[in-house]
């Protein structure tokens, strides 16, 4: 509780929570906010020569090439660019924390071979990695979803294992085993829970790449494909056309941008706030 | 020192084996079919395998790797399928264009970052120092085609300043090399700050304080150097970085590097290119870590090489 009233007296980092927490409101509720259905060609949608429409009173943020209305389709958009970040954020934390974890406390062979694999990871460019899988595999949800995930594990992995490796050290744990405690037990009632703090960082940080990974993948053609929109998708449609009309890219650039910027503040309080390797200082 | 490199330089090689591995293995497995790309859309089945046999896409995937791994050692990375060509040739012909964006987005990145962090550390904790920091945080968290479409929009399109596109005077340069910098230049005045602020607090500062130096001097010869050396040493980790963003920047900007080669590979499913490209990038980040490695301790004495 003390967290959220750190949180509290961080006016920068409420915003942000307040933004972040608005565009998960707005993808889950796009049925009920979109004015028209997001594949939907409105008639009237386009100029007489087949241009795009700028935004006005009917279209708010204009219509994109096919005439179809951009809010719209950046309302079900969030839905996909929020949920692939989240789900490939969970799935990277996740992983990331089991590796992490049970490199750092089992050891041995084991350890190295997790660590090791790990550091073979890392010496992949992340975004080259991902672009190549993402293009050679069937296109889908799903496969936007893992590579994202797999590519961000790594890091995950490497902050979990130092401090299960500095943590496994301690006295408290010795003490704990001299007592008779079992592996298990040390595990899911000590170290874990002095884990979960840096858990809850990385956790929240992650989101910002994970959203932006996709806006990335989707902008180059090889995230989530057409018809259905994402944020990235909708600029790789319109990003030929941008010169005329501009707001097929910054609207959707810029939604990503503040989610991944409002995630950043809130992440970055709760680092000041939690993280164990920064006690202390400042 | 050699036999610190030496060590270094076996890890590097162990390393750059695994990479080669398991990219080798990916694009494999993966469901796309060089042999029916290169073969065209309207190719009969027989055609497919006789482009597959030419390719020796046939033979069992531990023998082409073996062959692969042979050629690599001796400083040959293939054919590319499509173009013809010796991938090392259409690398070598790529690099410089790169290394020219990479140079002018480092210089970028330090040149905001250095800035913006240390003058957000001079006036810590005023609205200043918070609005450069969440300047900079935006900076981090606008995606890269935003960066570079924006720029191209306002200063090419609209203001007239740069040209859109294209490659080989100055004013080419300026635009996607901001675009590649932006995002480290907003690490970099995070970095900074807390760099400058963490020297800010040495005794040796207060001193040169009560000696009545004047607050330039203080900044430029005792602060800036202890501060921000440590952070120019980490550059070289950035360069690796980099290998990813050019593919983004470089189709944007048209811009005839290795990111656009790169980008044009994967769609035509161009295996020994995409191979090669992958095992330039794990050098560069490799080498990129060992020079900072390298260069750590020859800034700060303290520091000791393991």
């Amino acid at each position: 509780m003390s967290v959220w009233r750190g949180l509290m007296r961080r006016p920068v980092a409420m915003v942000g929570l307040v933004v972040a927490v608005a565009f998960v409101v707005l993808a889950l509720a796009a049925p009920l906010l979109a004015p028209y259905a997001p594949q939907e060609m409105v008639p009237g949608g386009m100029t007489a020569d087949g241009s795009p429409l700028p935004p006005s009173e009917q279209f708010w943020f204009g219509t994109d090439v096919l005439g179809r209305d951009l809010l719209s389709r950046m309302l079900y958009g969030a839905r996909t660019s929020l949920l692939v970040g989240l789900v490939a954020n969970g799935l990277a934390l996740m992983a990331g924390t089991l590796i992490g974890l049970t490199a750092g406390f089992v050891r041995g062979v084991v350890g190295s071979v997790l660590m090791r694999s790990t550091d073979l990871m890392m010496a992949f460019p992340a975004l080259i990695l991902a672009i190549v899988i993402a293009a050679l595999t069937e296109p889908s949800l799903k496969n936007v979803i893992l590579v994202i995930a797999l590519v961000n594990t790594g890091p995950v992995a490497r902050v979990i294992y130092a401090e299960t490796t500095s943590l496994a050290e301690r006295e408290f744990i010795a003490a704990e085993r001299a007592l008779g405690a079992g592996t298990a037990r040390i595990l899911f009632r000590h170290i874990l829970p002095h884990l979960l703090p840096l858990v809850i960082v990385w956790g929240t940080l992650g989101i910002s790449t994970t959203v932006l990974f996709e806006a990335i993948l989707s902008f180059l053609g090889v995230g989530v494909r057409p018809p259905d929109p994402s944020w990235g998708n909708i600029v790789f449609d319109g990003q030929s056309y941008f010169q005329t009309a501009p707001w097929l890219v910054f609207f959707p650039g810029f939604a990503v941008a503040l989610v991944a910027l409002s995630v950043n503040l809130v992440g970055d309080a709760l680092r000041d706030l939690l993280d164990p390797t920064l006690r202390g200082r400042h | 020192m050699p036999a610190y490199i030496a060590r270094r330089l076996v890890q590097v090689a162990l390393i750059l084996l695994g990479v080669a591995a398991i990219t080798y293995c990916l694009l494999y497995m993966l469901p796309a079919d060089p042999a029916r790309m290169v073969a065209g859309r309207s190719a009969t089945k027989d055609q497919v395998e006789l482009v597959r046999m030419q390719l020796g896409l046939d033979r069992p995937i531990w023998e082409q790797f073996a062959g692969y791994l042979w050629k690599l050692v001796q400083g040959d990375l293939g054919r590319s399928y499509l173009q013809r060509t010796q991938v090392t040739d259409l690398l070598a012909a790529r690099l410089p264009a790169s290394l020219l964006l990479m140079v002018g987005g480092i210089f970028c990145e330090l040149a905001i970052g250095l800035t913006l962090g240390t003058i957000a550390a001079l006036r810590r904790n005023s609205v200043l120092d918070q609005g450069l920091m969440i300047a900079a945080l935006m900076f981090i968290s606008t995606p890269q085609y935003v960066v570079s479409l924006s720029l191209i929009y306002i200063f090419a399109y609209w203001l007239g300043w740069f040209p859109i596109g294209g490659y080989g005077e100055f004013k080419h340069l300026v635009l996607p090399a901001i675009a590649l910098g932006l995002l480290g230049g907003g690490w970099y005045a995070r970095v900074t700050r807390s760099s400058v602020i963490e020297v800010l607090r040495q005794d040796f500062i207060r001193t040169a304080r009560a000696k009545g130096l004047d607050r330039w001097r203080i900044v430029s010869v005792h602060i800036l150097p202890n501060a921000v050396l440590p952070i120019i040493a980490m550059v070289g980790i950035d360069i690796g970085y980099f290998m990813g963003s050019i593919v983004v920047v470089e189709s944007v900007f048209g811009w005839p590097g290795i990111g656009q080669l790169t980008w044009q590979a994967i769609q035509q499913i161009d295996i020994p290119i995409i191979m090669g490209v992958t095992l330039l990038s794990a050098c560069a980040i490799i080498l990129g870590n060992l020079l900072a490695d390298l260069v750590a301790p020859l800034i700060d004495p303290r520091i000791k090489l393991r």
